[in-house]
């Protein structure tokens, strides 16, 4: 008993000696990476605030001796009549689109999880759009929900519907980027929740319905409630990345028409970047209350995910 | 439920699922003058290749470009991550946990944000509208999340595996190349097809930061399509499907590696 105690302190001190010689090689190994997260993440988001927080004209912008201006860019944001809308609109796209995404993500996670033949191919067909560059994605949505000769007004006029303005009218605009945000979405949801449901035993399910519950009551009983950190997981993860959501908007219908599908994310880019006269300040201030928003929901995610 | 009727419902899902990607196809082999047919054309008979043909007399160099752009980050983000990951796994120096936590934040920041900040950076560093400074900020979508992959990879890895080579003599570096790369193979692959595949398919840093630039990536090839010839749709979509074809490659050839690194991204345990 003594001779195994005396091995493991001595054990114990031989790997304090390596761990102390450990740190440095540790530090040594992750240097470019902390020198790169400080260079290329700290730094482009130090100059975003400074730049929220300066006035700034386009020849102050490259000369780089804009006058400091304190808050006066988030007062011109929240008293801008678009930031209302806007805020509104990043809520209802990122609500809505989570919703929907995740409904369809866990009614075809647990359609899949059935194991039938070709599930496996299919479920992976799932993926493609959520792996096709977002502008592909968006251009194609923006074909197909053409007025004239959109193939979505031609299926619902062929059903006795009237055609919509899809892109083109103030009601509709942000109606049509949630639809195709949802359809990016779902694959991403299906394979987080797929793999949440194969980690739950199919015991508990055999238990289950040789107690006599049906396969709804299954569902809503067992598989629902055991699934529901994977489901906190995803649906925060969902919220991160939706919220930042700013290419498919901008490309079919870049905000409008007037204000009509603007987000934060894009009024934020138009500010900066999409008018004549950019507005540096104003935008950096709008981007960085989105990031605010975001990292709200990122902690929480965190807690959740890594305890 | 038959096990057969569930395939035929899997695949009418499938297939309404994947219907924008066939009319993508199928738009890019429409002829201009049967673009706006009523009823339009559902499938591609009396086609046309008008649409690559156009890819191929315009589009060359942005797909060249993009190539380029994705292999740089690719190449930029291993170098970065793959030692980290190694670090953070096996040496854990103290303040392993912040680190995690500073790579988790990173990757929650909205990319329209980070491209504003680089915009003030390059326009002063006079890096702007150029492909080395494309990659680099491309590679701010990749890094975080290849070194939290490589850290779970190699986290996995027995660490007998370690001792046996640093009791042989070799050192931290040695191990990490000789054992514990050769070994991470799944990891590199899983790393270099994200890094690959969203510098690839990047908008916001492309348009952000090199909308003058000389050389400019395929996404802003497509979007200035879009801006300019409204009329032109096959060519349009016969780009998307070119610009397509690194997905689609991706999820054939390594689809378990795409769920892979789907899942780990977002569960961890």
């Amino acid at each position: 008993m003594t001779s195994h105690a005396e091995t493991l302190v001595r054990a114990r001190g031989a790997s304090r000696v390596r761990r102390a010689r450990g740190q440095w090689a540790a530090w040594a190994f992750l240097a470019p990476v902390i020198i790169y997260l400080v260079a290329f993440y700290a730094y482009p988001l130090y100059r975003n605030l400074d730049l929220s927080l300066r006035h700034y004209t386009v020849r102050s912008f490259v000369r780089g001796d804009a006058p400091f201006s304190g808050a006066a860019n988030y007062t011109t944001v929240f008293s801008d009549p678009t930031f209302g809308p806007a805020l509104l609109h990043t809520m209802v796209f990122t609500l809505v689109s989570i919703a929907f995404q995740f409904a369809a993500g866990l009614a075809l996670a647990v359609f899949f999880a059935q194991h039938f033949r070709l599930s496996a191919t299919l479920r992976a067909l799932f993926l493609v759009p959520w792996l096709l560059p977002l502008i592909v994605s968006a251009s194609t949505w923006s074909w197909m929900l053409n007025s004239d000769s959109g193939i979505v007004n031609f299926f619902l006029t062929s059903v006795g519907g009237d055609p919509i303005n899809w892109l083109t009218s103030p009601s509709w605009a942000l109606t049509s980027v949630i639809i195709a945000n949802i359809w990016i979405g779902i694959p991403f949801n299906l394979v987080i929740l797929y793999s949440g449901l194969q980690a739950i035993p199919g015991e508990i399910h055999e238990a289950a319905s040789l107690d006599g519950a049906s396969a709804w009551q299954r569902f809503w009983r067992v598989t629902f409630p055991l699934l529901r950190p994977v489901s906190a997981i995803t649906l925060l993860l969902g919220l991160v990345y939706t919220l930042k959501v700013f290419d498919l908007i901008w490309i079919m219908t870049k905000g409008g028409p007037v204000d009509a599908s603007t987000t934060l994310a894009t009024w934020s880019y138009r500010l900066s970047f999409g008018n004549l006269l950019p507005e540096f300040g104003p935008g950096a201030a709008v981007g960085n209350l989105l990031i605010v928003i975001a990292l709200i929901f990122g902690l929480l995610y965190i807690r959740k995910a890594a305890p | 439920m038959t096990k057969h009727l569930k395939t035929g419902i899997g695949i009418i899902l499938t297939a309404i699922m994947l219907f924008p990607v066939y009319w993508m196809i199928n738009v890019s082999f429409t002829r201009d003058t049967d673009m706006r047919a009523d009823p339009p054309h559902l499938f591609p008979f009396n086609g046309t290749l008008e649409g690559y043909r156009a890819v191929l007399d315009q589009q060359l160099p942005y797909l060249g470009t993009s190539l380029l752009i994705g292999l740089g980050t690719v190449v930029l983000t291993l170098l970065l991550s793959a030692p980290a990951g190694f670090a953070l796994a096996k040496l854990r120096p103290r303040g392993t946990g912040a680190l995690n936590f500073v790579l988790l934040i990173a990757q929650m920041i909205p990319g329209i944000i980070m491209a504003m900040g680089f915009y003030a950076i390059y326009l002063r560093a006079g890096v702007l509208n150029t492909v080395p400074g494309l990659i680099l900020a491309d590679s701010t979508i990749a890094v975080p999340f290849g070194v939290l992959i490589f850290t779970a990879f190699m986290a996995g890895i027995p660490d007998e595996l370690m001792n046996a080579a640093m009791i042989d003599g070799a050192s931290r570096w040695r191990t990490f190349r000789s054992v514990i790369l050769p070994v991470s193979r799944n990891a590199i692959v899983t790393v270099s097809l994200f890094a690959f595949l969203w510098a690839w398919s990047d908008f916001v840093f492309a348009t952000t930061l090199d909308g003058g630039g000389e050389y400019q990536p395929i996404t802003l090839g497509i979007y200035h399509y879009i801006g300019n010839n409204n009329q032109q749709w096959n060519a349009i979509m016969a780009t998307a499907v070119i610009a397509s074809i690194p997905a689609t490659l991706l999820l054939i050839v390594a689809q378990r590696y795409v769920a892979a690194g789907v899942t780990a991204g977002a569960v961890k345990d």
